[in-house]
């Protein structure tokens, strides 16, 4: 089978740091995208497996990144995990209506995120 | 001309007249009124232009130029005001039912019968001539028209006879037909609007013939005139010979003419329908005016170019010319104008003048005389009401047979104009208390007889007097030596004033007694209950219904059927009945009516407010003064106690001031509902902001929270980590708690700040060292952005009094931001400067004279103008967009202009986009008051 390919989206290097370690860990393969305009680079060229997408960001936000990446022909299987630290009703809404997968507020437990990026990777998309 | 054709003429006009007035009374009968509109209304109230118009104008401005102007000057800036005199006096007029000028100063000044009866024998005398001077030119136009000898008792007195006779019969049909006098008379008024319409026509038709016909258009008359230098003279106003004195008078008298001369009253008042009618006459009479006189010069000047040199009477000069061309067609119509114009002024002042007279002269005598017998009351009343409309025919003949007498014995030896305006300051005696009654509530009954009857002996001696000389009824000496030969008493110069003109002089000494003493004894005298009550019914008609007014003055017990057999008489069965039907509806709880098969509880005694409503309907057939006395005569002395009627008056002065605070109450309620509302708002907005505020510090804090979690949980969950993989990950962990307690108490300080909890410690900083130390802080991270930092100290700074440590964060937080701000390729650069001069904006920083400004600037990518405002603001980057600028706190700038303000300092930045940033920091050297606030 072949590995899933992760990418991770965050203008935070700590937690890009935190998440890349945690994703190797499961042996995924791991892309980094460091604000939005790499992110959107990145989508254009690789078809990921699923997206850890940060909200805000520097340049573009993950909201346009996840919307773009909806339309991109190719993606309809890729999961999108928003990961934000704002943790608004309003604005885990608005992360569901431009295509997210599953929204989760920061500060994250790394044991229930690995869980989920299992599960969606493990179940076909029912899109 | 024939004499028969004229006289034909003249009656046929008549006749004519005849059948308008009738058809608008058979019209008015089926309700159809042809009068109730303003045009019939403003052209009746041109009954103003007399013959003195018609063929006085002429006359006058052949021998003084535009003076004849005044008179009609006055009216029509009068008319302006006619919104608030007029429509006032007509308000009372119908809220009261008067019907004449001698009923208003009456009913004004406590119902006096002597006032009313004063004020009727001053029209009377001041009229009589007046109508004397209408038929004079009734009678010299006939003569002019026929070509007989002037003077005499030949065939002009005798159609003056006539015309009078007829009048009087017309008067008599069409304008005392009924015993109330408040009933209007459409047909007289239809009559006299179609007699103004006629007099208007053939005047301009007159006017345009002269210019057009005999001449060649305006300016060659004028020319023509201009060439002879008798009537050069006239085109000037300092030429023609009229003082200012005179102008000012004559406005004066014609402004108070045409609101107080008893036809006037007429039209205007008793005959309005509609006080809206109002707003068109106050426009249409002025326009009226200015076309009846449009052709007054040129037919002045006419005349006197073509017919000057034969010695004709310039008063005729309006018949004379078309005679002259053997126009005598248009000679006939003009006739008929001048016709109109002297009938419509005779018809209406002897209508109003006979009943002033009736109810002002006789009937308070009349109705003093109580009924022969109680069982007889109700035969005696209708007796008197019969006499009342009996005396009226009676005094309409005796009216027109004073002034044919008077035509007969003096008039025929006066100019036209002289009599009216002597007529017009009789009526201007009325003045101060005409006005004085609508305006002031202190003038009083005493106040306005005083003065009104010196104002009148004033005006006699002044103005009458010396008009017996001419025909040597008294001797000259009165003139030149004073009366007695007392020098003060000479009628041309009373109290030794001389100089003024014979009317200026008149005016001055009448109304100066005259307004002196209505004033004057008003002021010593205190006024009546009754008076009080009737000064605050008419002074404040427009304000409120008075209360004052529903003060009973009747009471005691009346019998019903007393008042009714009093009612039934003057008004007869059908008004009668009418009126109390009116009254039970007005007032239901106040009159069982009886009906016609059961005649009613006929002992009961009738209500006060029945006796106040009866006074009213007699006031307008008898005047009030009369309806007073009558109603005394059936209900006993009106009791109007004095402290009744001032409790009542204050009562409603109350009222009226506690209707004021109220509505002032209401409105500050408004006002604070208003300040509420929008302070609601504002914590409403600062609440929000609160929220918004608390909810960006903890998005703030979760992402240093996120690293550490996550970081510390991989530590847990991996022991087998490698060494170097262990210690980087604690260290970040380090770092991040480090970053999260910087935050932390930012956000404690900026608390602090905001809520005022913050105290400065100030001592004197050495300006010089604090820049090197902060520059020095910074030092690592300007090397590692390969920055080029330049500093420019001025030497000899002052000692700045301020909080050392919270300085340095200020320009610790400056020089991050400006190093964030530079690129890293070594091009960086950044300016710290400092000066001490005066203050950049012009405007020193809380009234320090010096100040000192650092300036922090960097070449790095710069602020888009539109964020410039706004970051200073708390986590402006956090919540203004979802895009976050990788470095700093969100709250660096908000806390640095803080620390600024708290110092009375400023704080602001230049920038433009690519073009660096300055930040400029203004801090006042003289150590302001409240040295260690917050």
């Amino acid at each position: 089978m072949k590995v899933p390919h992760i990418l991770i989206v965050d203008d935070e290097p700590n937690i890009v740091m935190s998440l890349e370690f945690l994703m190797r860990k499961n042996g995924y393969q791991v892309g980094i995208a460091r604000n939005g305009t790499e992110a959107l680079a990145a989508i254009a060229q690789t078809c990921y497996d699923l997206v850890l997408l940060d909200v805000m960001m520097p340049d573009v936000d993950g909201y346009q990144v996840c919307r773009e990446l909806r339309e991109l022909p190719g993606n309809e299987n890729t999961r999108v995990i928003f990961l934000s630290a704002k943790s608004r009703e309003a604005d885990v809404q608005k992360g569901y209506e431009v295509g997210a997968d599953l929204y989760i507020s920061k500060p994250f437990s790394t044991r229930q995120l690995v869980e989920k990026v299992r599960e969606l990777l493990a179940h076909p998309v029912s899109r | 001309m024939s004499k028969l054709l004229v006289i034909a003429f003249s009656f046929g006009y008549l006749a004519l007249l005849f059948g308008v007035a009738y058809a608008a009374e058979r019209r008015s009968a089926a309700r159809k009124s042809l009068v109730s509109n303003p045009y019939v209304y403003a052209l009746s109230m041109a009954v103003y232009c007399t013959a003195w118009t018609y063929y006085g104008s002429v006359g006058r401005a052949a021998s003084y130029g535009l003076e004849f102007v005044s008179i009609y000057l006055g009216p029509t800036l009068m008319a302006p005001l006619w919104w608030l005199v007029l429509r006032k006096i007509i308000r009372v007029c119908r809220q009261q039912r008067l019907t004449s000028i001698a009923d208003f100063i009456s009913a004004r000044y406590g119902k006096s019968a002597a006032l009313g009866a004063l004020v009727t024998v001053v029209c009377v005398l001041g009229i009589v001539p007046y109508i004397a001077l209408q038929i004079k030119a009734i009678a010299a136009s006939f003569v002019t028209m026929t070509g007989s000898p002037a003077g005499g008792d030949g065939p002009a007195a005798g159609t003056a006879l006539y015309t009078t006779g007829a009048l009087a019969v017309f008067t008599i049909l069409f304008g005392v037909r009924s015993v109330e006098a408040t009933e209007r008379h459409e047909g007289i008024v239809l009559a006299v609007a179609v007699e103004s319409l006629l007099k208007l026509v053939a005047f301009l038709a007159l006017g345009i013939f002269v210019t057009f016909g005999l001449f060649n258009g305006f300016t060659d008359v004028f020319d023509q005139a201009a060439a002879v230098p008798a009537l050069r003279r006239l085109f000037t106003l300092q030429g023609s010979g009229t003082s200012s004195a005179e102008w000012f008078t004559l406005l004066m008298l014609s402004m108070s003419a045409v609101l107080l001369l008893p036809r006037q009253f007429q039209v205007a008042v008793v005959e309005n329908v509609d006080e809206n009618h109002l707003r068109k006459a106050m426009w249409l009479f002025p326009l009226y005016l200015i076309i009846i006189n449009l052709f007054v010069l040129p037919v002045a000047f006419g005349g006197m170019l073509k017919l000057g040199a034969s010695g004709i009477d310039a008063d005729t000069f309006v018949l004379a010319l078309p005679l002259a061309v053997g126009q005598s067609g248009l000679a006939l119509f003009t006739y008929l104008g001048g016709i109109s114009a002297a009938s419509s002024m005779i018809i209406v002042e002897t209508i109003a003048l006979s009943v002033m007279m009736s109810n002002h002269l006789l009937m308070p005598v009349l109705v003093r005389v109580p009924a022969a017998r109680p069982a007889l009351q109700t035969r005696w009343f209708a007796y008197l009401g019969r006499v009342a409309l009996q005396s009226r025919r009676l005094a309409v003949v005796a009216v027109l047979l004073l002034a044919y007498a008077y035509y007969v014995g003096v008039g025929k030896e006066l100019p036209l104009v002289n009599t009216g305006l002597v007529s017009f300051a009789a009526v201007a005696q009325f003045v101060p208390a005409v006005l004085g009654g609508l305006y002031w509530k202190g003038g009083t009954r005493r106040g306005a007889t005083v003065g009104l009857l010196v104002g009148f002996g004033v005006w006699f001696f002044t103005l009458v007097l010396p008009t017996m000389v001419g025909p040597g009824k008294l001797p000259g000496s009165i003139l030149t030596e004073g009366v007695a030969g007392v020098s003060w008493l000479r009628p041309f110069a009373l109290f030794g004033l001389d100089g003024l003109d014979y009317l200026s002089h008149g005016l001055f000494w009448s109304w100066f007694f005259n307004f002196g003493l209505y004033v004057g004894v008003s002021l010593a005298v205190p006024p009546t209950a009754l008076e009080l009550r009737q000064a605050d019914v008419f002074v404040d008609v427009f304000q409120r219904r008075s209360l004052a007014e529903e003060v009973a003055g009747w009471q005691g017990q009346t019998p019903f059927p007393d008042v009714r057999a009093l009612l039934l008489g003057f008004l007869g069965k059908k008004r009668t009945n009418q009126a109390l039907r009116t009254f039970a509806s007005r007032f239901p709880d106040a009159l069982l009516l009886p009906t016609e098969q059961a005649p009613g509880p006929d002992l009961t005694s009738a209500d006060p407010r029945l006796l106040t409503y009866a006074e009213k309907l007699l006031a307008g057939s008898l005047g009030p003064a009369s309806a007073r006395l009558l109603l005394a005569s059936v209900a006993g002395v009106e009791q109007i106690s004095y402290d009744n009627v001032v409790g009542i008056l204050r009562e409603s002065q109350q009222l009226l001031e506690a209707n004021r605070q109220l509505q002032k109450q209401s409105r500050q309620l408004q006002r604070l509902t208003d300040e509420l509302r929008a302070a609601y708002d504002q914590l409403q907005a600062l609440d929000q902001r609160k929220d918004e505020f608390l909810y960006t510090v903890t998005h703030e804090l979760r992402t240093p929270l996120t690293s550490i979690r996550a970081l510390a949980e991989i530590l847990a969950d991996n022991p087998d980590l490698e060494e170097a993989e262990r210690q980087r990950f604690q260290l970040t962990i380090t770092r991040e708690a480090e970053r999260l307690t910087r935050l932390i108490s930012l956000v404690l300080d900026l608390e602090k700040f905001e809520s005022g909890q913050a105290i400065l410690e100030r001592a004197p900083v050495a300006v010089a060292d604090l820049l090197h130390e902060a520059v020095e802080a910074v030092e690592q991270l300007l090397r590692d952005k390969h920055i080029a930092l330049d500093l420019a100290v001025p030497a000899a700074l002052p000692d700045l009094p301020a909080d050392r440590d919270r300085l340095m964060q200020v320009l610790v937080n400056l020089l991050s931001n400006a190093i964030k701000a530079c690129r890293s390729d070594g091009s960086g650069r950044i300016n710290l400067a400092v000066s001490y001069t005066a203050p950049v904006y012009g405007v020193p920083a809380e009234g320090a004279a010096l100040v000192l400004t650092l300036v922090v600037a960097d070449n790095g990518k710069g602020i888009p103008t539109v964020e410039q405002e706004h970051i200073f603001e708390k986590f402006f980057q956090a919540r203004h967009q979802t895009t976050r600028k990788p470095e700093g706190t969100g709250l660096g700038l908000a806390i640095t202009k803080k620390i600024v303000e708290l110092h009375h300092g400023r704080l602001w930045v230049e920038s433009q986009p690519n073009h660096g940033a300055r930040f400029y920091v203004e801090l006042p050297v003289e150590p302001v008051s409240e040295l260690t606030t917050y």
